[in-house]
């Protein structure tokens, strides 16, 4: 064992410690290029938390009752906390809040387009949380085995915290289809809107992915993109049937041979689109983002300043 | 470290009276006071800790990931040090 591990090259041992399902740390060894995915990646998933938080915060002025204005507010709150979590890992791997958030605001970031598309009823609020943070489980769950350990138990974090979001998500849908037709028909045309921009939350399928591959061999990656698009698929169509709601999508059919559905192909023109910036939304998220940024500027700094001054005093009293 | 971004902190929480405090992360604070409130906020949104002990990140020293097979080394051969290396008869109860 000893003998083979003086022939190992760095990345050989690095390979090896990941095949064996062990956990890289900040302080450990890694190829630059795992290092660069992780922050890219991690960064882009905290951005998203943090736009994430504009379209439910649009309702939470507007919700239907306090129970639904406190459940909303608590959830946005979540996402803050996520967000938080998530750059807090990042910065493990050497990059700054400061260089992160400069990127989003920048442009040169990326966060998940599913936050360029507007809500436009209180039946989005059940949406969001139904269908968006349920495909956000999916992608997420997986991410708790993540080779890199800051990452990982950032995740086990936010997994924990999510289940609340997709039931009152679904609790919103179901209170408004078993209402008036009138809100069974805002609930079916949420639907209408949501279903293919979730379905576009997976990113690429996997022959357009070049990257997955590697993010797979590094076990950053656990499935592939087309495999938790599947997978959300089988877990949605029933829940929207016990809702009697309509997924638009006509291809929708339970095949027998794969104990699957099968369905219908995302509109991919429209995904690179709002991938590019395009989105209904992407210009409003990117300025409330960088307005919120600037007008606290002055809280950052009477922060700095408090703290100088009571260190100042507590210097003088010892 | 530019004026805008306040320190890092690492947060450490004890979840339940007579447990240790364990870390859970970290996050940024202009100083003490306001790192174990943001602790509160971001850590314990569901009664996660009932004390939360914060330290300045620049302020933990720790042993070095590369040097561990080394560094650790002198605890690996010493089997004597745990009970399973000795033979109790099966006569004697209660040790
Ligand atoms: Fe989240
Ligand atoms: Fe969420």
């Amino acid at each position: 064992m000893e003998t083979l591990e003086k022939v190992l090259t760095p990345e050989e041992q690095f390979q090896a410690r990941i095949d064996a399902d062990i956990r890289i740390e900040p302080k450990d060894w890694m190829p630059d290029a795992y290092r660069k995915t992780l922050i890219r990646q991690i960064s882009q998933h905290a951005h998203s938390e943090l736009v994430g938080m504009l379209p439910e915060g649009n309702w939470i002025t507007r919700a239907p009752s306090l129970k639904r204005k406190s459940i909303l507010l608590a959830k946005v709150q979540d996402e803050a906390g996520h967000g938080l979590y998530l750059y807090s890992a990042a910065e493990t791997l050497g990059t700054t809040r400061d260089q992160m958030l400069a990127d989003l605001h920048s442009g040169k970031a990326k966060y998940s387009s599913i936050f360029n598309y507007p809500t436009l009823s209180w039946a989005d609020m059940g949406c969001v949380g139904w269908l968006v943070d349920g495909a956000a489980i999916l992608n997420q769950v997986p991410l708790c085995r993540t080779s890199y350990g800051p990452y990982a138990r950032a995740m086990v974090r936010v997994c924990k915290e999510e289940s609340f979001h997709q039931r009152q998500g679904f609790e919103i849908m179901q209170t408004l289809c078993e209402g008036a037709p009138e809100q069974k028909a805002m609930a079916q045309e949420a639907l209408n809107r949501w279903w293919w921009p979730t379905l576009m939350m997976f990113g690429p399928k996997d022959e357009d992915s070049p990257n997955t591959a590697q993010s797979m061999n590094w076990r950053i990656k656990r499935f592939t993109n087309d495999e938790l698009r599947q997978k959300f698929v089988d877990m949605m169509v029933p829940q929207a049937e016990f809702l009697g709601l309509t997924v638009p999508d006509e291809k929708v059919k339970w095949n027998e041979e794969r104990q699957a559905y099968d369905f219908g192909e995302v509109n991919w023109d429209e995904f690179w689109s709002v991938v590019k910036g395009n989105g209904l939304c992407n210009h409003e998220r990117l300025q409330a983002r960088v307005q919120a940024h600037e007008e606290g500027a002055w809280v950052r700094e009477a922060a700095n300043a408090h703290a100088a001054k009571r260190a100042a005093r507590e210097a003088v009293a010892a | 470290m530019n004026q805008s971004e306040w320190p890092l902190w690492e947060v450490f929480i004890r979840s339940k009276q007579g447990l240790d405090h364990k870390h859970v992360g970290s996050l940024h604070a202009a100083d003490a006071t306001m790192a174990v409130q943001n602790a509160r906020d971001v850590y314990t949104r569901r009664l996660e800790g009932v004390s939360i002990w914060v330290v300045e990140s620049k302020h933990i020293h720790a042993s070095n990931p590369d040097d561990a097979d080394a560094f650790f080394d002198p605890a690996a051969d010493k089997v004597y040090r745990h009970p399973t290396f000795y033979e109790v008869p099966d006569s004697i109860k209660h040790m």
